[in-house]
């Protein structure tokens, strides 16, 4: 058998579940009403060919009727419907005495193919198998129609001032609409300038996951770690810095900000400009001269900022820098702010966020 | 029994006449036919495995420590939402079976749908007196996308968080009303405030099955009213031929619903599917890499990292972001082009304006078959390119080179499908070949007593 005629016996299976072969019964005709019915159909046809108007060919093969029994197909269904019962039984036994997922699984779900299996093979063999006919309802009937429009508009007979009552109702109609939808602004706060508000400001202490502070020692150059602001939540999408280490003369950061890095550190919003998720990626190259240089990439859709210049984005989707945190020295080598980002954090923000370098924050 | 049965419900309801029609109603017969059943009956074990979830699912992001029976997490902070599903997933008898299996039900419930409208449009099943029923299955589809997004968002596992993440940039980067729009949702700025999970629950749970299954009834009871569509080997556009409800079909379907639960189940218990332990609880600092949505939000992913970085910025104003082409303008055109599509079809002179209950096979419509494949193909391209970042671990091609080529395929190969799906169903039309079965029909000839004689007969192979 070709691939062509496998593919179509598999199909055909499918269609009907009918793997097995179709069994040699004798086709007989159905007489009475059916087969009137059917007649009428046909006459209908030629006068309507008659008329010109058929285009298609309305040749319709004939119902059909086939009441043979098949008593092998009767065992095979009683016996997958026993297997089926065996397989369900095995659930209830499997749940009491080990509850494991596999298990379970496989015997619920091999119960329901069985019996599935048994029911199309039923429907397919055991059963009288007929092809009926019934005709498309044409609808669309205009005196129907117009009669519906006719009570539609005796809703204005006797009413004088319609020009007014319907101006009325539209008011109404738009006044109730506007109070209806109100409610829609109480599920949350107006944006306003919430967007840009962050815990950090110049002095805030820089720690780690664990609430240690982050110092001068912590990372070499090519190391990176996830900082937060000591005392705000983490969850604040406002919070999480993504600070890497570089060597001081890696870095290319503009001249205004020439103070932000002390000791290689340099810090970002953890949080992509793209789409927000967190910027969890740091690329740094092991060997500089065939290698591409650092990078921060984000892994939901690989936005590539450039750590040593400022977060510019050097590949992928986001549209504006990773905002940059400057970065100081406080008492005991501990990093802490040196003011705030100096742009908006989180994803762009449509009609409202400023565009990147317009003013620091 | 039966007798008394039938005669007790149509003394008081009249019963008896719309039982014998319901009974005596003609299934026409495809294998194609079947892909919408599917997708009913993943919709009913959706429903029945979802409510078993919802006896367990909390939607809180209250912060907990852990103390299930899964060691490793032990004394880890999380949700309340999430250490219910870690509960469920661990700690309630057959509970991981019913939620693997209520995932993989979502996931095939959408490649139904998806199959089913594949099958919608290229046998031109859509058109008059249709239409209606087309835009209830499209508006269902994309209910069920939302469904499930919301879905495996419930369980605020990394994952799920960082999908949320994503979505929430896609809102907020919809020009002008995107912000505030996100605001409310998220009950403020990401990832909003403790009313959050219980509004994705209540959508989850509630309004949206019911809306898809309000939908699913409209759907049904139209193409009841209408009779399903057929192919011309059996039915004409005025009679539909089949088999009857009782007793052939019913037990067929049956047999099919039972088949569906079955292979569901089987998956659910063998085939371990969003194992969220692995992945942890979400934070708004946390993400992974080789983090892959389900698959029916896989073509907006691949969308937002095709997208270059194009933003519109006037005036220090960022008017348009670069998430809303990939996440939101992308979905919007082909949903677009998905409900216009009857009208559209129609403007291109692919359809006529009659009624049709016959269906096309895809190459009688060589035009319209070729457009539909090459949109496919464009929203495919697009879906594959959501997945650059698995090859790119597999392969030695850089990340840059394939998004590059993705870009470009994207943009040409829908062209180039269009004019070899074309040639291709023309050549099929004109010599009545089929692409897998081979050529059916019978040759005949004349013989000298002017009688005819077959010399090739194959016409049995046509269906």
């Amino acid at each position: 058998m070709t691939l062509g005629g496998l593919f179509s016996r598999a199909v055909a299976a499918l269609g009907g579940l009918s793997g097995l072969r179709r069994r040699q019964g004798e086709l007989h005709q159905i007489s009475g009403p059916a087969s009137r019915k059917f007649d009428a159909v046909r006459s209908e046809e030629e006068a309507r060919r008659e008329d010109g108007r058929a285009r298609l060919a309305e040749h319709v093969p004939p119902p059909e009727l086939d009441e043979t029994s098949d008593p092998r197909a009767e065992l095979v269904v009683a016996l997958l419907l026993i297997a089926a019962a065996v397989a369900f039984a095995g659930f209830v036994v499997f749940y009491v005495v080990s509850e494991d997922t596999q298990l379970l699984g496989f015997c619920i779900g091999l119960g329901l193919v069985l019996a599935g299996v048994a029911s199309a093979l039923a429907g397919k063999r055991v059963v009288i198998q007929e092809k009926s006919t019934e005709e498309y309802k044409d609808y669309g009937d205009r005196e129907e129609q117009i009669q519906v429009e006719d009570h539609l508009v005796e809703g204005k007979v006797g009413v004088t001032r319609r020009k007014l009552l319907f101006s009325s109702l539209a008011a109404v109609g738009a006044a109730l609409g506007a109070a209806a939808v109100m409610p829609i602004a109480s599920l949350g706060p107006r944006v306003g300038e919430k967007v840009y508000e962050t815990p950090w400001s110049a002095g805030k202490k820089v720690v780690d996951e664990t609430g240690k502070p982050i110092t001068l020692d912590t990372l070499s150059a090519g190391e990176f770690i996830t900082g937060f602001p000591a005392g705000a939540s983490k969850d604040d999408i406002g919070s999480p810095l993504v600070i890497v280490r570089l060597e001081t003369d890696e870095l290319e950061l503009p001249a205004d900000r020439a103070e932000s890095a002390p000791a290689g550190y340099v810090a970002y919003s953890k949080i992509c400009t793209h789409a927000g998720c967190a910027v969890s990626l740091f690329r740094y190259p092991t060997f500089d001269e065939t290698q591409p240089g650092p990078a921060l990439v984000c892994p939901c859709h690989y936005s590539t900022f450039n750590p040593a210049d400022g977060g510019k984005v050097l590949f992928g989707p986001a549209g504006r820098p990773l905002p940059q945190l400057p970065l100081r020295v406080g008492a005991g080598g501990v990093l802490e702010a040196a003011g705030g980002f100096y742009e908006p954090i989180g994803p762009s923000y449509g009609g409202i966020r400023e565009a990147p370098g317009e003013q620091p924050l | 029994m039966i007798h008394r049965a039938i005669g007790a419900l149509d003394e008081r309801l009249g019963a008896a006449n719309p039982l014998k029609r319901t009974l005596r109603y003609v299934f026409p017969d495809h294998w194609t036919f079947m892909l919408g059943e599917i997708a009913m009956y993943c919709f009913a074990i959706l429903v029945i495995t979802g409510i078993f979830l919802t006896f367990w699912y909390v939607p809180s992001d209250a912060k907990l420590h852990y103390t299930g029976s899964y060691v490793p997490l032990q004394g880890t902070s999380m949700s309340e939402s999430f250490a219910s599903v870690m509960h469920i997933s661990f700690d309630v008898p057959a509970g991981l079976l019913i939620r693997q299996t209520h995932h993989w039900a979502a996931d095939v419930f959408i490649v139904a749908i998806v199959l089913h409208l594949v099958r919608i449009l290229l046998t031109g099943a859509y058109r008059k007196p249709r239409e209606l029923n087309y835009w209830l299955g499209v508006t269902m589809l994309g209910l069920a996308i939302l469904e499930g997004f919301l879905g495996y968002s419930l369980v605020d596992d990394l994952l799920s968080g960082m999908g949320l993440a994503i979505a929430y940039g896609v809102a907020m980067s919809v020009p002008f009303v995107g912000g505030q729009f996100a605001f409310l949702v998220w009950n403020g700025e990401f990832p909003g405030t403790s009313s959050f999970f219980p509004r994705l629950e209540i959508l989850h749970v509630f309004l949206i099955p019911m809306a898809i299954a309000t939908l699913l009834a409209l759907h049904l009871a139209q193409v009841v009213r209408q009779h399903h569509t057929q192919f011309p080997e059996e039915g004409s556009e005025r009679v539909v031929r089949g088999t009857p409800t009782w007793p052939g079909y019913a037990l067929r379907s049956i047999g099919l619903f039972l088949v569906v639960a079955g292979v569901l189940f089987l998956l659910g218990g063998l085939v371990q599917i969003n194992p969220i332990w692995e992945w942890g609880p979400y934070a708004p600092y946390l993400s992974t890499n080789g983090a892959q949505p389900d698959w029916y939000v896989g073509w907006l992913i691949g969308a937002l990292r095709l997208m270059p970085p194009l933003e519109i910025v006037i005036g220090g104003y960022t008017v348009v972001p670069s998430p809303f082409w990939g996440g939101a303008l992308f979905p919007g055109i082909v949903f677009g082009v998905l409900y216009f599509w009857p009208a559209l079809a129609r403007r291109l002179h692919l359809d006529d304006r009659r009624k049709h209950n016959l269906l096309d096979r895809p190459r009688d419509n060589p035009k319209r078959t070729a457009i539909v494949v090459a949109f496919l193909v464009w929203v495919f391209t697009v879906f594959a390119a959501g997945a650059t970042d698995r090859f790119y671990f597999r392969s030695f091609i850089s990340y840059e080179g394939q998004v590059w080529f993705f870009r470009a395929f994207a943009l040409l190969v829908p062209i180039l499908v269009y004019f070899v799906t074309k040639r291709v169903c023309e050549e099929l039309r004109a010599r009545e070949e089929h692409p897998l079965r081979g050529w059916s029909g019978s040759l005949i000839e004349r013989n000298q007593a002017q009688g005819f004689k077959k010399i090739v007969d194959r016409s049995d192979r046509s269906h």
